[in-house]
This record gives structure tokens, C-alpha cells and sequence, in this order.
């Protein structure tokens, strides 16, 4: 295979994996809802064990999107990690407090309370999503690093890459883009728990109160992605000179990628009308149980459609505001021919992965949870 | 921002020890146990004896409790790669992504898909997909361990790469020679193995308290059945892996089996020290005592490691020299250079690519090649290039040399305990109606309850020596500690240093708490037929 075919095809699935991590973060939107929506302990019972099914499927996305950068990108994964230090340390501690929150929150002699691991999730669903939505705005803005790999020759300054500021990724909250960015995907999220919890959960007074909240962070999501649609679409772009391999500024280059790459624009378009469908219909009051699949493909499609817009069309997927020549290409910052290939053979496991999943997923959710399920 | 200084190198170093040692207190549990758990599903679907499930039941709760914790300290030890060692996951990322993001793909979704349906699946699904579950939860854990082991084995002893001087980097060349180097393959073995005994030990502490309180008799007794001979296999087989470590251990990293053992000035017919107290007065450079008092077995180490009485085991300052006859992994023999040598190489390699790159640049192929060439010649010593002092090649001995003993005493003290146990509590005529009676064996039951802090020793220990008997190496011989951080300030790295010990200290507390609580609860004669809850 060719190399270039190989950093395509490990392209798509790291946007494939961004696009499910984004899908199933409607667990983390549950997890903001908990205290908002559940008046008493069986209905804080039912969510949790509702959402709790399935946090562990979004941790492990999130470790394998992670992993799979590293395998097939790891001029990023040094890059990024290295130098947006700050804002990927609050992403993991959120991630972290996570993982206990569902387990010890109703374990007796829990040593810290029920109350601080319900604050924990909250921290993850809130302040974790709406970092990892900055920290992809910044994938589309642009970061203040700089690449030198021969600075690994030089014993008193050896680091290949690193940042021109000491924010360590903290800068990156002070663009617009990425603000909208975070701020959608928290309400985005929201509205995905709100949808899943309806179609997970049989009980009228909660399921009311959900197709509420669902309707109530609709409107503000809308709010955000559009700005920030309109931000990064309307803006100039990294592009890169195919012949030069340099990177330069070129207008509207998102905007135009997704109609130069026409599937990538139709799968825009049909993600964006499937979320605004299941809105709709959420506000009709209509067959409510089922929106939350044309919800989560929708966002499926529209997250998808946006990485690959990132890297596919000669883009440089994280780009250099410190040194533009340093910006990141799938070209520049892959890795080596071999390792693509052989990770390319690993990569059809996946199907088996998404097999099994599908299989357990209809067996666990055949029957909905029910008051009486927690009512001993 | 300043240079890459010594403090922001430890600090980086201790961030990741830190979270690494944190982590490995709860995986070999959650690997040990999800075994156990797995064995007792089984006997109950194949006996339909309820106490089986119940036994099963309260295994998994405590399972699920350590696995919580587990995951949540293992996510922060992916993306430190990143974040602290940035120049490493560029230098090497080529060789140690795939493990990490074929650990993802192949453990990951295996443990998480199938622990929801092991917690919440008791009346969801059949008993035999429920037990399919509950296997393949410890099979995801057991392949996740194999694919990150095969990772940090590659760093002890890497192979099957190219150096690529134009993208400055290692670039993997043999998938296969990764994933299935010797190394690799008996780091697994031996780390999971150590970790079965780990969680063998638990059960047989929380079953001999059971005994002693005199509740859960059945429970207990039938548990420490599984437990003790789940254990004694395991520890067999940790032991004779820990044998094939050391020797591969001598021909591929002398300097940690020197530490390891406190040698200074090997020989043939080596001693191996049973028993000893280090003089740290003791340098490379002084001719000072090692041991204030050592108990040495003659010929032990030459035969452990070389499989001869008489083979000559080199010491630190046989390394530093040089010019013996050493021994490779495939059995080859060469003469070992000594540091000096190799300092001079690295030296001649990092000029080589400084040298090829400025080539390149200039559009002189020919020479790049000339540079590419002597590059490739001395890449083996490539990280020696770096180094500006004898002293920097010599790990911390003291740490090394007390973790590994304090490692093959306990595991032999378990090898023993396990046998013991079995005997005297774990025997299948006990199980019977009146046929256990606790008045006399109280001894035992405090040993086996008191034991566990011990399981915990040696295995943070196994880890002690494996990764400090390996500095300065990030990559050994070729990237050092102090070239693979990230450039970050100090007080960055300090800050979430504390952050880390705060949040995981008061995370393991809580675990401990939640725990203990369980097991004071545990009551079998109570039915329980509900499914997990949160």
C-alpha cells in the first residue's frame, strides 16, 4: 500500500474515533443531568444505572483515540500533550474522578460522601467535555509551538517539540472558536443524555423531564456550533502547497474543503439535518424513544465529516501560530510506512470490536430499566 | 523558557513513578482475581450449586470496586507518554504507539463491553453468556497487560527498528520481532503470573478473616481451595520465569543485574548474595566494602545466570572497563567495549546525524549518505553520546539491589504459604458438614491474613528493580532519562505532581474503606438475587 493511501485511511479512523467518542459523551451529558433532572434517589438510581452501563464504552474510546494517535500520529501526540500540558491535565483529572464516581458514589463508607463523587461526575460531564471541545477548536485555530527535530542533538535544549508560551494550553481559551466549540459539545452532550436516558429508561415523570432538557440545551448548542461553524468556515485557513509542502494561509480553506471533497460536505450536511431532525421532532413529542440513534448518527456524522475536513484536501490538521512551517500535516507527522501497514491489519478488528459491542448493547438494553428494577 | 534541567527531569521521573506505582496496586489485583472470579463462575455453572454463584457475586463486587480505581489511575500513565516525555513519543512513538493502540483495540473494548454485562447482566442475559462475560473481563485485562508489557519490554531491550536520520526517529522494521521478542514474552509471563499470586493472596486474606470472625465458613473455605492452588501454580511459574528473567537480564541489561546484586567486581564461579546489607559509602570509583554483611551462596549466580559454575558474571566496574567476553540473547559472543568506547561512539553518531542533516539541507546526498553510514555504525551506542559522566550509567544499587531481594524472598515465602494453606485449610474434605474446625489453625489463619502487605511488597518490588535498575535508559543505550522529557517548567510538573498524590491517596483510601466494608457486610446466608448496582 501506499504511504499516502495508509495516512488517509489512519486519518479516517482516528476521525472515526473522535466522531464515536463524541457520539457516546451523551454519557457524560447524563451525568450533568443527575443532579438537574433527578429529584429523589430511585430516579438518581435509575439514571445512574442507566448511563453507568455504558461509561466505561466512552472511557475506552477516549484511551483508543489516544492510543491510536500515538500509534499512527505521534508528531502530534508529542507535540500536543507536550505543550497544551494544562489543558489535557484537566481533561485526564476529570476522566479520572470519573471512573471511581460511578462505583464508590453509593458504596457505603465511601470516605469521601455521595455528594462529592456526584460533583465529580458533574466535573466530568461539564469542565472535561468542554476542555476536550478547546482543545479540538485549537485543532482548526491553531497552536504556539514550534517543531525542530534536530534539537534532539543538543544536550542543554533537546526537545524536538514544544510551546512559544508558558500557558501550556491554557491560551488556547482565549479564542472564540474554541469557547464555542466546548461550550457545543457540553450542551450537545446533554441533549445526547437526555435522548439516551428516554430511550433507556421507562418511567413518565423522568422521561418528561428529559425531553425538557433535551429541548432546553438545544438552543444553546445551536447557538455555539453555528458560531463556531461560522468562525472556522468563514476564516483563513492552513493549507499546504503540494509541491512545496509549505504551509500557507488560503480563505475560507474549511469551507472549501468540504465542497472540494463533496462526501465530505453531504456528510456534513445530512449529520447536521439528522440532529436537527431528532430536535424537531423532540418538540412535536414524537416517537421519542428512537431520536436518540438519529441524534447520536447525526453528531456522528458531522464530527466525522469535520476531522476529516481537518486533515484530507492538503490541510494541516494542527497548525503552527508560532512558526507556521511547523504545523502538522498527516504527511509531516505520521508514522513510518511499516508501522501503518501493520496497524492497518490490527485496525480490522474493529469490525469484531463494533460486532461484539452491537451484540451486548441489544442484549443489556433489550429490557428498560424500570422504577421497580431499584425500588428494594 | 529555560533548558531541560536535572530538576525537571526527576520531577518528570517521579510524576511517572508516582502514577505508575499507584496504578500497580490495583492491576495485579484486578488480574488475579478477575481469574479467580472466572474459575468460581465456572464451578457454579457446572455444579448449580448457589453458593458458587453467591461466592462468585461477592468476588465480583469487590472486583468492581479495584477495577474502578484501576482504570482511573491507568488512563493518566497513556497520556503522560505525551505530556512529560514528548521528545520520547516522537523519537520511539513509531515502535511503542502500536502496542498502546492495539492494547485499545483488542483489551479495552474486550473489559469494558463485557464487565458491564459481568455487573449488570445477572438477569439480562443467559448464565453461559454471562460466564462468557465474565472470562472475557479477564481475558481483556490479562491481553491489556500483554500488549503494554510488550512495550515496556521493548524499551529493556530494543528491537526489530531502523534508526531513520531524515524523519530523526526509530522507525519499527520486524512487528513481530516487537511483539514476540524473548524479553517481551517472559516480562508478560512473569508480571502476570506474579499478579495471580497477588490476587490469590487477597482472597486467601479475606477467607482467613472470615475464618477467624467465624462467619462465611463455606464461603471462605471454599474460596482458599481456589485461591491456594490458583496461587501455587502461579507462583511456580512466576519462579521459574523469574529464572529466565535473570538470564536474559544478564545478556541484555549486565548493569541491572550488577545492581540487582550489588556487584562491583564480577568473576566466574559468581556468588549470589541471599542475604545482605549494602555499605552506601560504596562507589564505582572507591575501593570500599559493598556489604557490611552478606550471606553469599558460591557459584549461584555464574549458573543462574549463564546456566555454568563457571561462568564469569560482570560487575559495575567490569562495564565500566570493559574487555570481557560477553553474551548476547541469541548466544553470540563479543567483547564488551568499555564505556569510554561507547561514550566516544554515541558521541560519533549524534555528529553523524548533526552531519547528514546539514548535508541534506545543502543538497549533498553523497556526503549525507557517507554520514548516514557512520550514523548507523555506532547507533548502538547512540545514547552514550550523551552522556558526560562514568557515573551517570550506574542505576541507584541500593533501591535495586533491596527491591530484588525483597522480591525472591517473598516469592519463595508465598510458594511455601500457598502449599501450606491448601493443606492445613483449603482441602476439599473440610467443606463438609463438620468436617472444618477452626480452634487449632488460628495460626495460620493470622499468617495467610497478615500476608497480603507482603503480595503488595513484592510486587511494587518486581517494578522497583525492572525500572530503576535500568536507568539513566528511557531506551537502553539508545535515548536516555534526561533527553526524552517534555520542556515544561518545574513547578508545572511539581504542581500536578502533588495533584496526583493528593487525588490517588485519597482515592485509595476510599477504595480501602469501601472495601473493608464489603467484607465486614458479607453475609452468604443471605439470598441475593438482585443484579450490580451503582
Amino acid at each position: 500500500m501506499e504511504l499516502s493511501l495508509l495516512q488517509h485511511y489512519w486519518w479516517f479512523l482516528i476521525s472515526l474515533l473522535a466522531a464515536l467518542l463524541v457520539a457516546l459523551m451523551f454519557v457524560q451529558g447524563g451525568q450533568t443531568l443527575l443532579v438537574q433532572i433527578a429529584k429523589d434517589d430511585l430516579e438518581k438510581k435509575m439514571i445512574l444505572n442507566s448511563i453507568g452501563k455504558k461509561w466505561e464504552l466512552t472511557f475506552t474510546t477516549l484511551v483508543v483515540f489516544g492510543g491510536a494517535f500515538f500509534a499512527s500520529f505521534p508528531l502530534f501526540y508529542s507535540t500536543s500533550f507536550g505543550g497544551a500540558y494544562w489543558l489535557w491535565m484537566i481533561i485526564l483529572f476529570s476522566f479520572i474522578v470519573q471512573a471511581v464516581g460511578y462505583e464508590y458514589m453509593n458504596k457505603e463508607d465511601n470516605f469521601l460522601g455521595k455528594k462529592v463523587y456526584e460533583i465529580f461526575l458533574y466535573i466530568n460531564g461539564s469542565v472535561g467535555v468542554f476542555f476536550i471541545g478547546v482543545a479540538v477548536g485549537s485543532m482548526f485555530t491553531g497552536a504556539p509551538f514550534v517543531v525542530g527535530k534536530i534539537n534532539i542533538t543538543d544536550l542543554t535544549n533537546p526537545t524536538i517539540s514544544y510551546w512559544g508560551d508558558n500557558l501550556h494550553g491554557l491560551g488556547e481559551l482565549s479564542k472564540v472558536p474554541n469557547l464555542c466549540l466546548g461550550a457545543a459539545l457540553v450542551f450537545l452532550s446533554r441533549i445526547g443524555g437526555a435522548m439516551y436516558l428516554l430511550n433507556n429508561v421507562d418511567n413518565n415523570n423522568l422521561n418528561e423531564k428529559c425531553r425538557k432538557a433535551a429541548l432546553m440545551n438545544f438552543i444553546p448548542f445551536l447557538v455555539f456550533f453555528l458560531t463556531f461553524v461560522f468562525c472556522i468556515f468563514l476564516r483563513e485557513g492552513f493549507a499546504v502547497d503540494t509541491s512545496t509542502e509549505m504551509v500557507y494561509m488560503k480563505k475560507y480553506k474549511y469551507l472549501s474543503n468540504m465542497y472540494e471533497v463533496w462526501p465530505l460536505g453531504l456528510m456534513f450536511l445530512a449529520g447536521v439535518l439528522l440532529v436537527l431532525f431528532s430536535g424537531f421532532k423532540m418538540l412535536k413529542g414524537e416517537s421519542m424513544r428512537r431520536l436518540f440513534w438519529f441524534e447520536a448518527f447525526g453528531v456522528l456524522l458531522v464530527v466525522l465529516s469535520l476531522f476529516l475536513c481537518l486533515g484530507y484536501n492538503n490541510t494541516a490538521y494542527y497548525p503552527s501560530t508560532a512558526d507556521i512551517q511547523s504545523s502538522l500535516t498527516i504527511k509531516n507527522s505520521s508514522s513510518s510506512k511499516y508501522t501503518l501497514e501493520a496497524m492497518s491489519y490490527v485496525s480490522i478488528l474493529l469490525a469484531l470490536v463494533i460486532f461484539y459491542t452491537v451484540v451486548t448493547w441489544r442484549k443489556m438494553d433489550k429490557r428498560r430499566i424500570k422504577e421497580n428494577d431499584y425500588e428494594h | 523558557m529555560g533548558e531541560i534541567t536535572t530538576s525537571l527531569v526527576d520531577w518528570s521521573r517521579g510524576q511517572f513513578a508516582l502514577t505508575a506505582m499507584y496504578h500497580w496496586l490495583f492491576v495485579p489485583l484486578t488480574l488475579g482475581l478477575s481469574m479467580i472470579m472466572a474459575i468460581c463462575e465456572t464451578i457454579y455453572y457446572r455444579t448449580k450449586n448457589d453458593l458458587w454463584l453467591r461466592i462468585t457475586k461477592f468476588w465480583i463486587t469487590l472486583f468492581g470496586v479495584n477495577f474502578a480505581i484501576g482504570v482511573a489511575t491507568g488512563i493518566i500513565l497513556e497520556f503522560q507518554f505525551g505530556t512529560n516525555w514528548s521528545n520520547y513519543s516522537w523519537f520511539v512513538g513509531d515502535i511503542f504507539g502500536p502496542p498502546l493502540a492495539i492494547e485499545g483495540i483488542l483489551a479495552f473494548f474486550l473489559e469494558a463491553v463485557f464487565s458491564a454485562v459481568m455487573f449488570f447482566g445477572w438477569n439480562r442475559v443467559s448464565k453461559g453468556f454471562h460466564l462468557l462475560s465474565t472470562w472475557m473481563t479477564g481475558i481483556g485485562a490479562t491481553l491489556s497487560a500483554l500488549w503494554i508489557l510488550i512495550a515496556n519490554a521493548w524499551m529493556q531491550y530494543p528491537t526489530g527498528v531502523t534508526f531513520n536520520p531524515q524523519t530523526v526517529r526509530n522507525e519499527m522494521t520486524d512487528f513481530f520481532g516487537v511483539a514476540a521478542s524473548p524479553v517481551a514474552i517472559n516480562k508478560f509471563f512473569h508480571t502476570v503470573l506474579s499478579s495471580w499470586t497477588l490476587g490469590a493472596a487477597f482472597v486467601i486474606c479475606v477467607c482467613c478473616w472470615f475464618l477467624i470472625k467465624n462467619k462465611n465458613i463455606q464461603l471462605a473455605l471454599k474460596s482458599i481451595m481456589v485461591a491456594s492452588i490458583f496461587g501455587f501454580f502461579a507462583m511456580l511459574l512466576t519462579l521459574f520465569t523469574g529464572d529466565s528473567t535473570a538470564k536474559l537480564v544478564a545478556r541484555v541489561q549486565p548493569m541491572k543485574l550488577a545492581a540487582m546484586e550489588g556487584l562491583y567486581k564480577g568473576d566466574t564461579n559468581q556468588s549470589i548474595v541471599a542475604f545482605g546489607v549494602l555499605n552506601s559509602s560504596k562507589k564505582y570509583d572507591n575501593d570500599e566494602e559493598t556489604f557490611h554483611f552478606a550471606i553469599k551462596l558460591p557459584d549461584v549466580l555464574s549458573w543462574l545466570a549463564y546456566g555454568k559454575a563457571d561462568a564469569f558474571v560482570a560487575g559495575i566496574d567490569d562495564i565500566i572497563k570493559g574487555g570481557y567476553e560477553a553474551e548476547d540473547v541469541n548466544g553470540n559472543k563479543y567483547m564488551m567495549p568499555s564505556i569510554d568506547e561507547r561514550i566516544e561512539s554515541g558521541k560519533t553518531a549524534i555528529d553523524a546525524l548533526v552531519g547528514y542533516r546539514t548535508a541534506m539541507a545543502e543538497g549533498d546526498n553523497l556526503l549525507a549518505d557517507k554520514h548516514k553510514e557512520v550514523l548507523l555504525d555506532n547507533y548502538h551506542n547512540y545514547g552514550y553520546g550523551y552522556v558526560t559522566d562514568v557515573s551517570q550509567i550506574i542505576p541507584p544499587v541500593s533501591y535495586t539491589f533491596y527491591a530484588f531481594h525483597l522480591m525472591v524472598i517473598f516469592g519463595f515465602f508465598f510458594f511455601i504459604l500457598f502449599i501450606v494453606i491448601y493443606f492445613v485449610l483449603g482441602r476439599k474434605k473440610y467443606q463438609k458438614p463438620g468436617g472444618f474446625n477452626p480452634k487449632n489453625k488460628k495460626w495460620l489463619m493470622y499468617i495467610g491474613m497478615f500476608s497480603l502487605p507482603f503480595a503488595y511488597i513484592m510486587s511494587q518490588c518486581g517494578w522497583i528493580t525492572s525500572e530503576m535498575g535500568r536507568q539513566p535508559w528511557t531506551i537502553q543505550d539508545i535515548l536516555p532519562t534526561f533527553i526524552s522529557t517534555s520542556k515544561l517548567a518545574v513547578g508545572t510538573v511539581q504542581t500536578t505532581f502533588f495533584m496526583f498524590l493528593i487525588l490517588f491517596t485519597v482515592l485509595l483510601v476510599a477504595d480501602i474503606m469501601i472495601i473493608a466494608r464489603q467484607i465486614r457486610k458479607e453475609n452468604v446466608d443471605e439470598t441475593d438475587n438482585n443484579e450490580e448496582a451503582y
